[in-house]
């Protein structure tokens, strides 16, 4: 298992390291730093490094390699999957402003998860199901792929020992679930119904996936013209963004990011909502959107300088979209109700529902 | 205090190894602190002791860990676990002695140090699969509620232990198979022999179904190394038609991180080589985003091109194409690279594909160029018959290409196909001759081979260029080509020296060559056990554990068999989750559960399961619509009891369900007249069951006399619960599940340490020995179970306190209720149910004289004031046990 661990930060510094059977030299992380220059971005430096005596399996997140040194055969993921729990452990203990709060009381309970004792004079319950739509759309803005995945989080302030149940109107919409560890499965193979003792405070209790029978209404549609000429060293750059599918709500939280070829030097555009903004360094372009409304639609129309002599790129950039829609599971998902055992008083209950744009790719 | 204590241990192992002296002076408080009535010390008082590395203490630590095996908590069994790893990479010489430890830690129930002595056993005696066999189907069994970590590790020794128990089950679905994996373990021939004798016999041994079946739950998990492991165990162990079901969970995991998605992606890659339908329903959840980073796009093209076949063929090439022009070059050569496979695998595209990449030679980028070139390379040798056109094309290429690989696969092509080109090969011999100073090696190596070709088939006009080249070759710093030159002079200038060889000079070089084949780097990973960093790696890690080929004859399964002798009373603790404040259910789940039992090992021999206990639910008359579904969810803690006893006992079990039904159907006609049917169920139970089981315990027994008044307590219960639903339910629809309802049960229920059977006291003593006894047995539970969960899941395991042969008349039990506690947040409590068996009213029981030892206290029940003749009537007192294992005695 885990031998010892190596917290390095962007600038390549060892900053913490922690080690659990014996003491491995930090010059293991040499290793590391070698396969670090080779990948030119830090997100392509393998997650699983073979050195002469040991392993080293990373993850990196919030700008920090978190390198674990292994020296014999382990599942990778246990490792990986690991590591993350450790990173989530760490946001949550550090980033709140109030970090002596929530020692761990290190009470033994059958519940694992839970903790004991709890008292609240506010017996709430909230759920949020959020929903993305993965979708990747072509040229002529048909859509190539297109899926929705969920999950349902909670925040759950409840006195004592409460037992919920959760029905959905329609479970069936629910292709491929995975649970937090309270959830009984059973009760959910048989009826359809989540059945659980919820841990205290946040935690995800459902993550899933919709069929893919289900034909995904894509929310919004881009219209886009962006061409290079090769004689010239100007292109035009023209995208407007419009609702689609929205079930009469409203699309909000639009941002707009684009990856332009290596060749554009700068960018003069004019939105007509919003802010814009072309980093030369990275050729990356954002636009903050905002708003969609549906009577006069945002667009972002200008000019692009290329650089001269160069010939013109052969790939028109992508559009990655992001958005949100309030009120709206895209799914139809619903949850039908919530109800609670186990303890005598009354909680308050509130449901949200939610539609992001997860990764979604407008081909141009 | 608790909080300084644990802070101190934090400190002190951080830096034990550092200061070994001053850590050995504290080697005698951790001793102290093993003794420590508070679990939660002891356990961190092992760990620090485990974790100080200084060779002197072995022996301390060795004794420690012996005694912390026995542990009455298991949450410091789960610590003697861990240490065992710790003592062992200290010094090796222990083995013998841990592995004792082990033994004994392996066949405990609990759930907490299920996973922690499975990884032990995996780092200290992973070849020891005979410490498994007793433990095996218990350990399925406890699976799904051992914590995530655990479950991996679990999952992955189940895998190797399968593949040593069980024979194969791909012996029936092989024959249909594109690939199969045995043929890389075994030989052809020893194959068919063992498809003719298992073909017509094989069925699944259960034990290897009860594996499949309790681990798939387990892909619904959230944790993507529990997903994984299971991935492998079914892509390992289940038969293949069964094996897909984990291709929908393997591509969840793929919208998790980076790294996840890295290893899944390897996997799948590997099992799409195999077996393509697995994943050709998921295509497109492979497609490539422009945000991916380069190492999942090239695992994604590789899996694409995997899954490629005849009829998403057009769907894909339209899809690459887009992929192509993308402006990450690698992946835009992984892609056309993929295209050269697609185009070879799959003939229908072969021209189409070559057609593509000959367009990309026009592409202005020249890695695409030259990667197009190496791969139309590759393709014109599988069909050179009538591409002289593309060969013109390319030498027209050669004067703007740079890449040294392209090139050199150009001057290759030429070379080998001059004869179609007649015209034009010699003017770019002429051309490369002038540059040749100039170029890489492996282009001056194309060189001089073109040369050699060209000297071969048509001398006359290329005899001197050739000769120049070779003149060249020979001055050159590269000791490689300096070699092939005096190689090839040697070959093909005629001189008196050259040998027999010179001859054949055009049939060697110009030999027919075979195509090259177009593989998946991934092809040969698949000896690798899936999930494992050496799969990752494709390079044996240290420490691998190779996976056994399948048995031919399956070992003996009876050795998994667990001895009846384990007595049954303690499955029934175990298994027994009926509603609590019910003593009369303890009964009748007990009796069932015997039934089940006998039944069960009789057919399968000795394997102690049981089904769920309907009537107990049945009895409270409000849940009747529910009660099926509740029954089949509840099994879920219990492992899958209820199948597991299908295979095993299905005339039995007939006899029973039919029974059962008729008494539901009774059940539920009437809700009014609870008290009279409960009666009847019982009778009926206890008649069907004293018939059924002969051979009872005495205990069971004497309860079995004790039906009628329990059944009544049983029954006013109910009654006075009805009662309560009902009202509940005009009130809300909401609350119309009224809160008294099972549930079901995920909870770690193994956490019961078998209690001492109570003993009936002989005289009427009114000090009971039995409390002692049972107290002392849970006192884990003081501090474990308290907090555990609702009411609605308790299991009813009842104690007997006060027999009624010594109670003059008056019996009491009580159990714990596992609710926390209302008397405070120390207090357990504890339910004790008074029942009158004489015929005259009992007056004021109360609780007498306590003996509490120091630091425990106790809340009394309020005193009954009178209990009528076989009338019953439960309360409830708290007890603080402090933590500890003292016992609570007290006069009633």
């Amino acid at each position: 298992m885990i031998h010892s661990l190596f917290l390095i930060n962007a600038s390549g510094d060892i900053f913490l390291e922690k080690h659990w059977k014996s003491v491995v030299s930090r010059s293991v992380c040499d290793y590391f730093f070698e396969a670090q220059e080779r990948a030119s971005e830090a997100e392509n430096v393998p997650p699983v490094i073979p050195t002469p005596h040991h392993y080293l399996l990373s993850v990196y997140r919030h700008k920090i390699f978190f390198v674990a040194v292994i020296q014999s055969e382990v599942p990778p993921l246990f490792v990986i999957e690991f590591l993350h729990r450790v990173v989530d452990t760490f946001q949550d203990y550090f980033g709140s402003t109030n970090v002596g709060d929530q020692l761990p009381t290190g009470q033994l309970s059958v519940v694992p998860w839970r903790r004991t004792g709890v008292k609240y004079t506010n017996n709430e319950a909230y759920f949020d199901v959020i929903e993305e739509i993965d979708a990747i759309i072509d040229k002529s803005g048909s859509t190539i792929t297109a899926e929705i995945q969920g999950v349902i989080d909670a925040c759950v302030k409840l006195t004592g020992m409460p037992d919920l149940t959760l029905s959905f109107m329609n479970p069936r919409l629910l292709d491929d679930v995975s649970f937090h560890p309270c959830v009984r499965f059973k009760r959910w193979e048989s009826e359809r119904i989540l059945s659980f003792i919820p841990p205290d405070g946040n935690f995800r209790l459902l993550s899933y996936h919709v069929s893919a029978q289900n034909l995904v209404a894509i929310p919004v549609y881009v219209k886009h013209n962006i061409s290079f000429r090769d004689s010239s060293s100007l292109g035009r750059f023209e995208i407007t963004v419009g609702p689609k599918q929205t079930m009469g709500k409203t699309v909000e939280g639009v941002m707009v990011t684009s990856q332009m070829p290596k060749g554009v030097l700068n960018m003069t555009l004019t939105p007509s909502q919003g802010t814009h903004i072309f980093d030369p360094v990275t050729k990356l372009l954002s636009w903050d959107v905002g708003k969609i409304n549906p009577q006069k639609l945002p667009s972002l129309k200008g000019n692009v300088s290329l650089q001269a002599g160069t010939s013109k790129p052969d790939e028109n950039p992508t559009i990655n979209l992001q958005f949100k829609i309030q009120q709206l599971a895209i799914s139809g998902l619903k949850v039908n109700r919530l109800d609670m055992y186990g303890e005598k008083y009354k909680p308050f209950k509130g449901i949200k529902y939610m539609t992001k744009a997860g990764k979604f790719q407008v081909r141009t | 205090s608790f909080q300084i204590k644990k802070l101190v241990y934090v400190y002190l192992m951080r830096y034990a190894e550092e200061q070994q002296d001053l850590a050995l002076l504290s080697i005698s408080t951790f001793q102290r602190a093993l003794k420590d009535p508070n679990q939660l010390i002891r356990a961190s008082a092992l760990r620090v002791l485990s974790s100080i590395r200084v060779p002197i203490i072995v022996p301390i630590m060795m004794l420690a860990i012996k005694e912390a095996s026995s542990d009455l908590s298991p949450y410091v069994r789960k610590n003697a676990a861990h240490a065992i790893q710790k003592l062992y990479s200290l010094d090796p010489e222990q083995k013998e002695m841990l592995i004792e430890v082990i033994e004994k830690l392996l066949k405990d129930r609990s759930t907490l140090v299920a996973g922690s002595v499975v990884m032990a056993f995996e780092e200290v005696c992973p070849d020891r699969i005979d410490l498994i066999h007793k433990n095996y189907r218990k350990l399925c069994n406890l699976l799904v509620d051992v914590e995530e970590w655990g479950q991996v590790v679990i999952i992955h020794m189940l895998t190797r232990y399968a593949r040593t128990q069980f024979v194969s089950p791909w012996k029936d679905d092989e024959a249909g198979e594109e690939y199969s994996e045995n043929n890389f373990y075994e030989s052809d021939e020893e194959q068919k022999e063992k498809d003719r004798k298992v073909k017509a016999t094989y069925i699944m041994d259960p034990d290897h179904r009860l594996l499949l079946r309790n681990t798939k739950p387990l892909l619904q998990s959230r944790n993507a190394a529990v997903v994984m492991a299971v991935a492998q165990l079914y892509w390992h162990l289940a038969p293949k038609s069964e094996a897909g079901i984990v291709s929908k969970s393997l591509v969840r995991l793929l919208r998790s991180n980076r790294e996840v998605q890295y290893i899944v992606l390897q996997n799948i890659a590997t099992m799409s080589i195999q077996r393509k339908g697995m994943f050709e329903p998921y295509l497109k959840s492979f497609y490539v985003r422009s945000t991916d980073p380069t190492m999942i796009k090239t695992l994604k093209l590789e899996i694409l091109t995997n899954l490629a076949n005849e009829a998403n063929i057009s769907t894909l090439l339209r899809e690459f194409q887009t992929y192509v022009k993308s402006q990450d070059k690698q992946f835009a050569a992984a892609t056309i690279q993929a295209i050269g496979r697609c185009a070879t695998n799959i003939t229908e595209v072969t021209d189409t594909c070559l057609n593509g990449l000959v367009c990309l030679l026009s592409n202005r980028d020249e890695i695409v160029v030259a990667e197009s070139v190496v791969v139309i390379k590759k393709l014109l040798q599988t069909q050179p018959a009538h591409h002289g056109e593309i060969i013109k094309h390319m030498a027209k290429l050669l004067d703007n290409i740079t890449v040294p690989v392209a090139r050199a696969s150009i001057l290759w092509l030429i070379g080998e196909y001059c004869e179609r080109v007649p015209k034009i090969a010699p003017d770019v011999l002429r051309k490369t001759a002038k540059s040749f100073t100039n170029e890489d090696d492996l282009v001056k190596l194309q060189i001089l081979n073109l040369g050699a070709k060209l000297y071969l088939t048509n001398s006359k006009q290329t005899k001197l260029l050739t000769q120049y080249v070779l003149n060249l070759g020979k001055y050159d710093q590269s000791y490689d080509i300096r070699d092939r030159t005096r190689f090839i002079r040697q070959l093909i200038v005629p001189n008196e020296k050259s040998g027999a060889l010179s001859k054949y000079a055009k049939k060697i070089f110009l030999a027919q060559k075979p195509a090259p084949l177009l593989e998946s780097p991934f092809k040969d990973r698949d000896h690798f056990q899936l999930g494992t960093l050496s799969h990752t790696l494709n390079s044996r890690a240290t420490g691998y554990l190779e996976l056994s080929d399948w048995p031919e004859v399956a070992p003996d399964p009876s050795v998994r068999n667990v001895e009846v002798a384990e007595s049954p009373k303690e499955w029934t603790g175990i298994l027994g989750k009926t509603k609590k404040e019910k003593p009369a259910e303890k009964f009748y789940s007990e009796s069932e559960e015997e039934e089940d039992e006998s039944a069960s090992t009789s057919a399968s021999g000795g394997y102690l399961e049981s089904n769920l206990h309907p009537t107990a639910w049945r009895t409270s008359g409000s849940e009747s619509e529910k009660e099926d579904k509740e029954e089949g969810s509840s099994d879920e803690s219990s492992g899958s009891s209820s199948s597991s006893g299908e295979s095993s006992d299905s005339e039995s079990d007939n006899k029973e369900n039919t029974a059962k039904k008729t008494s539901r159907a009774a059940d539920e006609s009437d809700s009014e007249d609870i008290k009279k049917k409960a009666k009847a169920i019982s009778r009926k139970r206890s008649t069907s069951s004293s018939s059924d089981t002969e051979s009872t315990s005495s205990e069971e027994s004497s309860s079995d006399s004790k039906s009628e008044s329990d059944s009544k307590s049983d029954s006013e219960s109910g009654k006075s619960r009805s009662a309560t639903s009902s009202k509940k339910e005009e009130k809300t629809i909401q609350d119309r599940k009224a809160p008294n309802k099972q549930d079901v049960f995920l909870l770690d229920l193994d956490d019961f340490c078998p209690v001492p059977t109570p003993v009936a006291v002989p005289t009427a003593a009114v000090l009971s020995p039995s409390l002692t006894a049972d107290l002392e047995g849970l006192s884990l539970l003081s501090s474990s179970v308290i907090d555990v969960t609702t009411q609605v899941s308790v299991p009813t395991k009842t104690h007997e306190l006060l027999h009624r042969m010594s109670g003059k008349g008056l019996a009491a039990h009580y159990h714990f209720s596992r609710q926390p506690g209302i008397f405070g947040d120390c207090m357990v409590s504890v339910q004790v149910t008074v029942t009158n068996t004489t015929d005259q009213k009992i007056e004021n029981i109360h609780i007498g004289e306590k003996k509490l030892p120091p630091g425990m206290r106790m809340h009394e029940f309020n005193p009954i004031e009178c209990l009528e003749p076989a009338g019953s009537i439960t309360v409830s007192m708290g007890i603080d046990f402090c933590d500890s294992t003292q016992t609570a005695s007290f006069q009633l």
